[in-house]
């Protein structure tokens, strides 16, 4: 029983996160473009989520014909059950996960990679060309950049010596200084923007094209089932927001420890501020979270062969030299991170 | 029955369902998702023998990238199953003579002593499934673990070398040459009045 309110606990507020960026999404772009976004339904337009939510629950799903209706009805699923299984292990707070497991890296990243059979499936099951376009250069590049992130993922565990996300974060404890983002650039750099490519993300969104493919693997879906594959895509944003925050920023660390006396964290409401806390995790998600929409309306889409020459032949090469770097900085012990 | 117990079967029905499904049902692409499905029962059963890394790892290489590559290829395939399905009837007692091999191969494995000994103790909590893994593999197997990836590696480079070859009249184009474009190579700008109507 308790573990079905952690569950809630966690998914409430995550589905609620995902339906509050769509409509961030909205409002930043339309900022940045000079314009005012939604703005009609409730205060400021802050029910526009409730709205749309309310909208695609109430639309017709439709199953075109000849597709194969059971793979399409599945395809949403195998999106995003992946995509909310993998927060099982994310550490909000020192010790606060559903599960603190040992391999819990490994685990996210196993996961993460399951979440391209939705598209695939989606994009065969649907019987359109623009789908089936769709979902094989999505597949393609998922797993082109899996193996940059994962080699990215190496240089973090070499530097913390742990596979558990709890422990990642510890070894980052010190000041700003200690954290994984300056020893680690490259590979920060290299997870980011593999983190982009493989939530299908503009620049990287060519699984969507909607320029080219009309919108790719999920061209034939309506109602609730599209909402999904939409749920999946910022679920997994968030996700990779949070993972680049506690691998290479220190997840719940304060960036103020070490450098305030220690007289200042025990100050009765500012300190609790100022020391590490589950706020400083969401803050440092949030700013990851603001450059996904950030890069959306910024960035012009990258043209298929560029993605994979990006992948293949600039971020693979970056993160095997930096591993070899790494390795002699292990080896000598450099300080302050590898001590 | 134990909870454990309970999951043991319900995933060992999943993964004998779903290793039938494979070489039963008539679309590849349906074959592929069952195999998906059955290599996930297994990793299932990987964890439930506390070997989380191993079935975490299973999940990661073979779900998540091997068969991933299986679909991509499968899914591009035009496979006529009629023209399969020929070859079933005469294939058939060919294969049944190797099923009953395998069967026979595989119940003096399991029924000699070897695997007559006691289940090993349970783990402590706090056992780290990977650590031992890893201190075992560079340690005790540091030999075989090294030639294991050197051959990984030669196999990795031959693959690249069997496709690397120049093509005429691809219309590849060198991203070098095209970050190096100035403007002035391209467009021409020309000064003209606006004509009266």
């Amino acid at each position: 029983m308790q573990i079905s309110a952690k569950i809630t606990l966690l998914l409430t507020p995550l589905l609620l996160a995902v339906a509050y960026t769509t409509f961030a999404e909205r409002k930043i772009i339309g900022y940045m473009q000079i314009r005012i976004g939604p703005n009609r339904v409730g205060p400021r337009g802050f029910l526009q989520p409730i709205a749309d939510a309310l909208k695609l629950l109430t639309k017709e799903v439709i199953v075109p014909t000849n597709a194969n209706r059971y793979l399409f009805l599945t395809a949403p699923v195998l999106a995003i059950a992946p995509s909310l299984a993998a927060w099982a292990v994310v550490p909000f707070d020192d010790g606060m996960a559903i599960a603190d497991i040992n391999a819990g890296l490994l685990y996210i990243l196993a996961l993460t990679s399951l979440g391209v059979y939705g598209i695939i499936v989606a994009g065969w099951a649907s019987n359109s060309r623009y789908a089936l376009l769709g979902s094989l250069r999505s597949a393609a590049q998922i797993i082109s950049y899996e193996i940059a992130m994962g080699f990215a993922l190496v240089g973090v565990i070499m530097a913390a010596g742990s596979l558990n996300l709890g422990e990642i974060v510890e070894a980052q404890r010190g000041s700003v200084y200690h954290w994984f983002l300056l020893p680690l650039l490259p590979l920060f750099l290299v997870y980011f923007i593999s983190g982009v490519a493989e939530t299908n993300r503009a620049p990287f969104d060519v699984a969507e094209g909607e320029s080219e493919i009309v919108a790719g693997f999920h061209v034939e879906y309506s109602g609730m089932a599209f909402a999904v594959f939409f749920l999946a895509e910022y679920a997994n944003m968030i996700l990779i927001s949070a993972l680049t925050a506690l691998l290479f920023l220190g997840g719940w660390l304060s960036p103020l420890e070490g450098l305030l006396p220690q007289a200042a964290f025990a100050l009765p409401v500012i300190g609790w501020v100022l020391d590490g806390g589950i706020h400083w995790f969401l803050a440092k998600t949030a700013f990851f979270l603001f450059l996904f929409l950030w890069f959306r309306a910024t960035f012009p889409r990258y043209r298929y062969d560029q993605i994979m020459r990006l992948g293949w032949k600039v971020l693979i090469p970056v993160t095997i030299v930096w591993l070899f770097l790494e390795g002699v900085a292990v080896a000598f012990g450099l300080g302050p991170w590898f001590a | 029955m134990t909870v454990e117990e309970i999951l043991f079967y319900a995933m060992s029905t999943v993964l004998v369902g779903a290793a039938v499904a494979v070489i039963t049902v008539r679309n590849p692409v349906h074959a592929a998702l069952a195999l998906v499905l059955a290599f996930f029962a297994t990793a299932f059963h990987w964890v439930m023998l506390e070997a989380e890394f191993l079935g975490i790892l299973l999940v990661l290489v073979y779900v998540g990238a091997v068969m991933v590559l299986f679909l991509f290829v499968v899914m591009m395939l035009d496979i006529n199953v009629a023209r399969m399905r020929e070859g079933f009837a005469r294939f058939l007692p060919v294969g049944l003579v190797v099923a009953v091999g395998m069967m026979g191969l595989m119940a003096m494995v399991v029924g000699a002593g070897v695997f007559r000994i006691p289940g090993p103790e349970r783990a402590a909590a706090d056992h780290s499934n990977t650590a031992a893994l890893g201190h075992l593999l560079y340690t005790e197997y540091v030999y075989p673990f090294e030639i294991a990836a050197v051959i990984l590696l030669v196999a990795i480079i031959a693959a690249i070398v069997l496709t690397l070859r120049r093509r005429p009249g691809t219309l590849h184009l060198d991203p070098g040459r095209q970050a190096r474009v100035r403007r002035n190579e391209r467009v021409r700008m020309v000064k003209m009045h606006s004509e009266k109507q």
